[in-house]
């Protein structure tokens, strides 16, 4: 005879009202375990998603996401004709903001060269860009669709979405989009026709918009990324990063804060995890005090009204951790952004739950082998 | 009527209970002596605060005596100090309890509250439900065996918690006010009930109570006064027992 089923099943609805807040407790710890490793496999992601083995930026600068980095457009031109540089591609980062329908629409727009490295690596939907102008592909976050135009830049031109990627977005969460390089510079230094009037009244000399962020570079399997990269560094007026320095500037240093953040935010959540547990627990024993001095004083030993209280309070935790899961697998596609729930952090939020509800029925085992079996004979009903 | 050759089955002798020191020392019990034996229904009365309670926990092995000795079922489990290291397994064994109110685990149905004593002491699910069954039928609430504690009504509930008392054929049966919540019928009902078992099973049972107009059920009364054990036989005639010269001598 199980005593802790007996006792969930006589109070079933209290039960599942309580497991339900509980699974929305440690849903939100799913959640934030999740948020942790999206934002890390976001900013991983953006590096990754170049599949270069160098970036070529601006001298002095951890560009292009850590700094800004700036250099000339012919560049790739020059890292093309190095020994062991298998293909090269000038690409431009720029964060842009529009309106769709009133709704404010942010995008991380790259610029890339049409056929060179920096492109979108997979398409969900569509096709890749292949007009020179006008064209666009992104991230589906953004919730556009296939055809859709979108207005952009301070002319207004409109580009039309024929491509869709997925998972592909920054470490803010912002979708990125791909269009052609031309187009990104023109978007980057295209000034605004009243601007673009001063600046002609003003005689001053139009800056040139041929100016990249970074060169991406393939290097040949033949040829060791550090001796390309050794002789790229003789150019004093550029700095080689391989992908390990850019992995490592992106997932360690720009979101440390917001890692450290959300560490302590899961941590908090997992402490006030435990207490609401162990509230719940002491609560459910309260009521039972007389229970358990019955059944302590007609003999029954501490193992049993140890294992009642135990059992219940896995039992809660186990239900719990279940529904929380299941909620959370299910509605993460409506998560604001991105969420990466891995088998390993389930297995560890398991863990703590467990040990958790281990360690919070304590406290109630503590009040139950503290009840004076002679409270059952004391005369309120 | 009890056989004259017969153990007792509860024997305590010079037995005290004192709570707190110096000034705050309060005497719950002293010197007490008393004896139930087989078949036997005894009283246990007396004002409120004069004891009764503590000498149903000291003879029920919950509160530990401080001093004195006491033997139940022919052994003794203290002496000046608890002689047996297991005394929840000493009660589950050998005491039945019933309380004034019938203290049912309220997650339970009517046989599951007699069973799982019978579980505890070790018995099988099913050999433990069919003598919990068994139970409830002879005292007569066998057609509620499925009834959850809050749907019984009092005399039901307690009668569940009588055969709970029984489910582990106890020598001892300790009942504490077990006619409280009910009307003076049903409350003679019990007490005949509880006479009938002791009979039957040859159990001693130790009552407390406040009730006067069930008093005619009792072999014997005992009066407890400040701690001090008075006797009188059935019919109300006080009489000096041997525990009582010894405790007045005190």
């Amino acid at each position: 005879m199980n005593l802790a089923y007996r006792d969930i099943k006589h109070n079933l609805l209290r039960f599942l009202l309580t497991t339900f807040g509980l699974s929305l407790l440690l849903g939100i710890v799913i959640v934030i375990t999740g948020v942790y490793r999206g934002l890390i496999d976001d900013a991983l992601r953006q590096a990754r998603a170049a599949n270069t083995d160098l970036w070529i930026v601006e001298a002095g600068t951890n560009g292009p996401f850590a700094e800004s980095s700036r250099i000339p457009g012919d560049t790739r031109e020059l890292v093309a004709r190095v020994y062991g540089v298998e293909r090269a591609g000038a690409v431009t980062y720029q964060s842009v903001q529009t309106e769709l329908n009133g709704t404010p629409l942010r995008f991380f727009l790259i610029g890339y060269e049409l056929g060179r490295p920096g492109g979108p690596a997979q398409l969900i939907a569509g096709h890749g860009i292949m007009r020179s102008h006008y064209e666009m592909v992104v991230d589906r976050s953004a919730r556009l669709a296939l055809g859709q135009e979108v207005s952009l830049g301070t002319h207004g031109h409109k580009f039309t979405v024929v491509g869709l990627t997925r998972d592909n977005v920054t470490n803010s969460g912002d979708p990125v989009a791909y269009m052609t390089l031309l187009d990104a510079q023109a978007l980057q230094f295209e000034l605004a026709p009243p601007a673009e009037r001063r600046e002609l009244a003003r005689g001053g000399a139009m800056e040139t918009s041929n100016q990249i962020n970074t060169v991406l570079t393939k290097v040949s399997s033949y040829v060791p990324i550090k001796e390309v990269a050794a002789a790229l560094t003789r150019w004093k007026h550029l700095t080689t990063l391989t992908e390990e320095q850019q992995e490592s500037l992106l997932s360690k240093q720009i979101i440390e804060k917001s890692r450290r953040q959300q560490l302590m935010i899961l941590v908090l959540l997992v402490i006030v995890s435990a207490v609401i547990i162990a509230l719940i627990i002491y609560t459910l024993t309260m009521d039972k005090v007389r229970s358990i001095a019955t059944l302590k004083f007609v003999g029954a030993p501490d193992r049993t009204i140890v294992g009642m209280i135990v059992q219940q309070a896995l039992a809660m935790g186990l239900v719990s951790f279940t529904v929380g899961l299941v909620l959370i697998l299910v509605f993460q596609g409506y998560f604001p952004r991105r969420l990466v729930i891995l088998p390993d952090d389930v297995a560890v939020v398991f863990v703590i739950t467990v040990a958790v509800c281990l360690a919070a029925s304590s406290l109630g085992v503590r009040l139950a082998l503290k009840i004076d079996p002679a409270v059952a004979l004391s005369t309120s009903g | 009527m009890v056989d004259p050759n017969a153990r007792s089955v509860v024997r305590v002798e010079h037995l005290s209970k004192h709570f707190g020191t110096g000034e705050a020392r309060v005497d719950a019990l002293r010197d007490v002596d008393m004896e139930v034996f087989p078949g036997q229904v005894v009283g246990l009365m007396g004002p409120s605060g004069s004891g009764k309670t503590t000498l149903l926990n000291c003879v029920a092995c919950i509160l530990q005596p401080s001093g004195g000795r006491l033997s139940l079922d022919g052994d003794v489990v203290y002496d000046d100090r608890w002689l047996k290291s297991d005394l929840r397994r000493l009660r589950l064994d050998n005491i039945g309890f019933i309380f004034q109110y019938p203290n049912l685990l309220p997650f339970l149905d009517a046989t599951d509250n007699v069973a799982a004593v019978l579980h505890l002491a070790g018995l099988g699910s099913a050999a433990a439900r069919a003598r919990a069954i068994d139970l409830l039928d002879y005292l007569e609430v066998g057609h509620r065996r499925r009834a959850m504690p809050a749907q019984l009504s009092g005399g039901e509930a307690q009668r569940v918690a009588i055969a709970r008392a029984l489910a582990n054929r106890p020598r001892i049966i300790l009942a504490d006010e077990p006619t409280a919540p009910l009307d003076s019928q049903r409350a003679r009902i019990v007490m005949d009930l509880l006479r009938k078992i002791a009979i039957e099973q040859s159990a001693a049972i130790i009552c407390v109570t406040h009730d006067e107009m069930i008093l005619d059920r009792f072999d014997h009364i005992f009066r407890l006064r400040d701690g001090r054990l008075e006797t009188e036989n059935a019919a109300g005639a006080m009489k000096a027992a041997p525990g009582v010269i010894e405790a007045q001598a005190v």
